[in-house]
């Protein structure tokens, strides 16, 4: 089903102020990742506003859907996000890495109860969003509402990853969607130098997967995957967004050197101003 | 002579004591409690018979996860059904969980606070002939240093049983220490058992111990043949059973300690890290006293029938006696 124009323009929007407190509260932190929570912030806004089962005001319904980040060093796109879709205050976003504070570092469930399951270390998330469509199969719920399991490209190089893939295909776990942020960089630099990942697509649909690839910028196309993801009912999906890291910003995009790095304060007010002048 | 209130086994000394695998116990226990509680699932790592699991899973069909050889995957899907109100028991190999996938026990169970019961079979040296990569020597180490676990090594297949009912109804993660081979069993059902409760199993007809000998595991029984034969030798001990060593009770531990002031410590595990040192910080700082421990010196397991290995490895009933007297013998 195709989003309205004036939906698209109203997440167009959404994202962009997101993007804003990203780099706002990454430079009040002084520390955190730059590049893949810009290149996740369309995506996201999509989720939020638009695609889950959820309830902000009631945030442990137990009908909601549930989110996994997987890759928790990019939770200034899901604090951002989270907290634009009324979860919590957008000043909080201030607090980020602080002592003292609910954001930290790396999603902690009991520091945020908002967030389903804490993560950091790489290649632990599908497993426990396998074990969530288990349970979800287990008691009939699978058809009620779905598991979604953010990764990135780079933590498909940790073996615990192929171990969920394998188990989800054997289990033909129908309400679990995966989606990866595929922007093609890692810490010491582009995926297919550090530890090549091609040809992706057929890996999975090798273990018993239905693939989708989709550009991460575009909110008709993500919305229209997704709902074909929802629509299949023999096996898990997963969706192979192809992102731009630090999207949303000139000087960021495509550098795997914001992958890790916040931006300064100048590097932020430049940013700032570059989001502030985008028109949809 | 054995404490009378425990209710223990009455043929503990006999040639024919019966014997039973600690891992069946905990098997055992497991069905009862999916019996009581329909939320506990059980997940395995393609050791489902050998780790005692196949009883839950031959009556609980649609509860059981069989993931394969992947024990990363085993915890951490484990943690995902935890996290949607199932009560998660895993099982492997203690030398393959928690060795191999610690790092996703810490980050997904004991950091993330979802509460799973992990079984480590197949611990200790008696695990005999396939040798020293499948004897888990470390296992004790590696759970007690985690926040939120408590950690558990039951002296016999009733022990177990009890045990496992006990750690499926707390609310934080737990680890279960299992072994393979058949041991005698110590306790019956009348025995009390509660976690974090340590018990006397064995003191002086009259008078106060001397040295007081602090065990985990399937030991204990040597551990008592050892106690009886000090006495006939007119040495006093009091044989404590540590199974609970987190929570530990700290009380019962320093009033053995306050009353004998020379301990020994017995598990089938290294001396560094294990229930010893675990009882050696309590000492350390609240009553410092003379320990010896009797354990695994540093060194690896090999092939041998369990018996052999534990004698090789000195953590006999000679063994024990000798740490006893060389304790006795200690001065400050």
């Amino acid at each position: 089903m195709l989003l309205t124009d004036e939906k698209i323009s109203e997440l167009k929007e959404k994202a962009n102020d997101i993007r804003i407190s990203i780099i706002e509260m990454l430079v009040e932190a002084k520390s955190g990742h730059t590049a893949g929570s810009l290149g996740m912030a369309d995506i996201f806004t999509l989720f939020y506003f638009h695609i889950l089962k959820q309830d902000p005001k009631n945030p442990s319904w137990e009908e909601r859907d549930r989110v996994v980040l997987s890759n928790g060093h990019i939770c200034p796109v899901l604090y951002a996000t989270m907290a634009h879709a009324e979860y919590f205050p957008v000043e909080e976003l201030k607090t980020l890495r602080k002592f003292g504070t609910r954001l930290q570092g790396h999603p902690h469930r009991e520091y945020l109860p908002y967030v389903e399951t804490s993560s950091g270390p790489l290649g632990s998330g599908l497993s426990q969003a396998v074990g969530m469509a288990l349970a979800d199969k287990m008691n009939k719920k699978d058809k009620d509402r779905f598991i979604y399991c953010f990764m990135s490209d780079g933590e498909l190089d940790e073996g615990n990853t192929w171990e969920a893939v394998m188990l989800a295909g054997k289990n033909k776990l129908r309400n679990l969607i995966a989606i990866i942020d595929r922007n093609n960089i890692q810490i010491e630099g582009m995926t297919e130098e550090v530890m090549p990942l091609e040809p992706l697509h057929s890996k999975w649909k090798s273990f018993n997967w239905h693939v989708i690839e989709v550009s991460g910028h575009n909110f008709n196309s993500l919305n229209e995957v997704i709902e074909e993801a929802q629509a299949i009912k023999d096996k898990p999906t997963v969706i192979i967004a192809h992102t731009i890291p630090g999207k949303g910003v000139k000087e960021f995009e495509k550098n795997y050197k914001w992958h890790g790095k916040a931006p300064n304060k100048e590097e932020g007010e430049m940013a700032i101003e570059e989001l502030r002048n985008y028109r949809p | 002579m054995l404490n009378p209130k425990l209710k223990l086994n009455p043929k503990i000394f006999n040639n024919d004591v019966e014997q039973a695998p600690i891992r069946k116990g905990f098997g055992q226990g497991l069905v009862e409690a999916g019996e009581i509680d329909s939320n506990v699932v059980g997940l395995s790592a393609d050791l489902t018979e050998s780790t005692q699991m196949n009883l839950f899973a031959d009556k609980f069909r649609e509860r059981f996860v069989q993931v394969g050889v992947a024990e990363q995957n085993l915890v951490t899907v484990a943690s995902g059904m935890a996290a949607m109100g199932k009560i998660p028991f895993c099982s492997s190999y203690a030398m393959f969980s928690p060795g191999r996938n610690w790092e996703q026990i810490r980050t997904t169970i004991s950091y993330n606070n979802q509460k799973v019961v992990m079984a480590g079979s197949h611990s200790g040296v008696s695990v005999g002939p396939d040798g020293g990569s499948h004897q888990a020597l470390e296992d004790i180490a590696l759970m007690r240093v985690m926040p939120n676990m408590d950690v558990v090594s039951p002296c016999d297949a009733i022990e177990a049983k009890k045990a496992t009912l006990a750690v499926a109804k707390t609310s934080n993660p737990a680890y279960l220490r299992l072994v393979r081979e058949k041991t005698p069993i110590i306790t019956t059902e009348e025995t009390p058992f509660a976690l974090g409760k340590a018990e006397i199993y064995w003191m002086p007809d009259v008078g106060l111990a001397q040295v007081g000998i602090i065990v985990t595991g399937g030991l204990m029984h040597r551990a008592l043949l050892a106690a009886k034969e000090l006495e006939a030798e007119g040495i006093k001990t009091k044989v404590m059973n540590l199974s609970s060593i987190k929570p530990m009770d700290k009380d019962a531990v320093i009033a053995l300690a306050k009353e004998c002031k020379k301990i020994v410590t017995v598990e089938e595990h290294q001396i560094a890290g294990g229930m010893g040192s675990a009882v050696a910080e309590v000492f350390a700082a609240n009553y410092p006293i003379m320990i010896e421990f009797v354990g695994v010196q540093d060194k690896f397991g090999q092939s041998g029938t369990p018996n052999e290995l534990i004698e090789h490895y000195g953590m006999g009933k000679n063994s024990i006696k000798e740490a006893v007297k060389k304790v006795l013998k200690r001065k400050i």
